[in-house]
């Protein structure tokens, strides 16, 4: 029988190293919603989440009050819409009243935020997509819940350069268009790389046209549960450093397991992943960058930063695989900036740049992440962060993804507030040198020799 | 047999165990198991029940155990076994 011990190690992780359950998302196909009548669209989508979701929330507050830990979001992620919406919209404006059915359904369920208003056209774009992907800035100003994601390239497709200097655009427009809330729409919008069908982490969550209908998706997260291991393993090699790692990294996914085999049984919807990522949040306690000042680092940034990161990816997955039965999604460390206290303090003294946190994207496991930059960055910039951040992800065979805010009307200095979970982030500088000839010439990379493994 | 974990902490005082255990004989609920530690005057009580008969109501009668905790001034938390379970045992 369990004894007293485990039972304070488990409610020490829960309420003083905030271990929770970060987020439950269902997975909504809504491919049998397709119809060439708008109206009709509209309404079987709205009906079909409604239907499916609408005990979402009340079993993630069941599964709360049973195990003791929380269950912090409740989400739902959608098939693409560029694909549901393709029959029904002739123009822009089209998609966005699908944003503004999902932003209603998703409020009325319950949920904080509905992913899946997404293009996947990492190889080429039909003239709906094109048009999906115009609609985005109007959507995310449009809407509270929506997120929005566009894949543009893949290590089978090379990167679409023509999709990566679009959404430079599409970006600063977002941006200008939200730029009373610190351009706070380019926070639900992500560039994607090889991304997995069945992420349930916002902003890229997606479900994926070989998913099935509808399925429980579940991600963990705990950094302070780590960090606090840690303690306990100063002045040890690495190879104790990584076994305190594995061993915290498998109990913290056994919640995951828990809570994800729990609401898929109340719900009657498939289990399909449980995501074993680290995710931090703007409480203290809850960060990354401190998991990387225990392991001896001043700050994150510091040299030794990308070894660090990468050693506590690898870890982090090769202790949760054994406590998952399907695991999938992202997991490993997220290093989001505005979400991360220890993270924010680093930037804000200058410790961590775009630069480094770019090399720490090699390693981690998706990308650059809540950034945010001067608003009178041109788009031809923010395309070409994109454009290396793909390659990254390209020739790596990894996820990696953009989540950039050009905060319109900041600099260089000045604080972006985005609140909640989101949190605020210290304005960052750029390197200025122009790189629009490079993202102008159009067309495709190819991908690298490396991907033809058939 | 569903079984539940209460657990005590909080400041040594008269009556902690006494309340608690009122309150589960009230609601027909049997205790299997008590052990308890105190570390510098601070009070660790772990309480395995058997949670059968209340399956249904669980969330409320967690509800009530944690606002008995608040008037005794302790902190008291009922969790299904599971999740001690889950974390600790392969």
């Amino acid at each position: 029988m369990i004894n007293l011990f485990e039972v304070s190690e488990t409610n020490h992780m829960i309420e003083s190293e905030n271990l929770d359950v970060r987020t439950i998302t269902l997975g909504i196909s809504l491919i049998d919603c397709i119809s060439d009548s708008l109206d009709r669209l509209c309404d079987n989508i709205q009906n079909k989440i409604v239907k499916l979701g609408h005990d979402l929330v009340c079993v993630g507050d069941k599964i709360e009050a049973e195990f003791g830990f929380p269950v912090v979001n409740k989400r739902v992620s959608i098939t693409p819409a560029s694909i549901i919406g393709a029959s029904a919209c002739r123009k822009p404006s089209d998609y966005v009243r699908i944003a503004k059915t999902l932003d209603k359904a998703a409020t009325e369920i319950g949920v904080n935020f509905i992913g899946g208003y997404s293009a996947l056209v990492s190889k080429d774009m039909t003239a709906g997509e094109e048009m999906f992907i115009r609609s985005i800035p109007e959507a995310l100003a449009s809407t509270e819940r929506v997120c929005a994601s566009v894949v543009a390239g893949s290590s089978k497709t090379g990167i679409n350069m023509d999709i990566v200097r679009m959404m430079g655009d599409v970006i600063r427009e977002t941006a200008e268009l939200t730029k009373d809330q610190d351009s706070i729409g380019c926070a639900k919008l992500v560039v994607l790389c090889n991304a997995p069908d069945d992420n349930p982490f916002m902003a890229g969550a997606f479900l994926g046209v070989t998913e099935g209908d509808s399925v429980i998706n579940v991600g963990v997260s705990g950094p302070g549960v780590v960090r606090h291991a840690l303690t306990k393993a100063h002045g040890k090699d690495f190879r104790e450093l990584c076994d305190v790692i594995k061993k915290t990294a498998f109990k913290i996914t056994r919640i995951g397991q828990l809570a994800a085999a729990r609401a898929s049984a109340e719900l009657n919807i498939p289990f399909g992943i449980v995501d074993l990522s680290l995710a931090p949040t703007p409480a203290v306690g809850d960060s990354i960058a401190d998991i990387l000042q225990e392991m001896g680092l001043e700050s994150a940034g510091a040299p030794g930063t990308t070894a660090a990161l990468a050693m506590l990816n690898d870890q982090v997955k090769k202790g949760g695989v054994m406590a998952a039965s399907n695991v999938g999604g992202l997991s490993g460390a997220f290093i989001p900036v505005s979400e991360d206290h220890s993270m924010i303090q680093a930037a804000e003294a200058g410790n961590i740049t775009i630069e480094k946190l770019e090399a720490m994207t090699c390693v981690c496991s998706v990308g650059l992440d809540m950034i945010a930059v001067p608003g009178d960055l041109p788009s031809t910039s923010i395309a070409g962060i994109i454009a290396d951040e793909m390659a990254i992800g390209m020739v790596n065979g990894k996820t990696t993804a953009v989540r950039i805010i050009p905060v319109i009307g900041k600099k260089v200095g000045d604080f972006a507030h985005f609140g909640g979970l989101l949190g605020d982030a210290p304005v960052m500088p750029v390197n200025r040198c122009d790189c629009s000839e490079f993202v102008d010439r159009g067309g495709r990379i190819p991908a690298p020799i490396h991907s033809f493994r058939n | 047999m569903k079984r539940a974990v209460i657990t005590v902490v909080g400041k040594d005082s008269v009556g902690i165990i006494a309340s608690i255990c009122t309150y589960l004989a009230d609601r027909g609920i049997n205790i299997l198991d008590i052990s308890q530690t105190i570390v510098d005057g601070y009070f660790n009580m772990m309480m395995v029940i058997d949670a059968t008969s209340i399956d249904d109501q669980f969330a409320s009668v967690s509800k009530d155990i944690k606002k008995l905790g608040r008037q005794l001034g302790m902190d008291i938390h009922c969790q299904k076994e599971e999740i001690f379970e889950s974390m600790h045992r392969i």
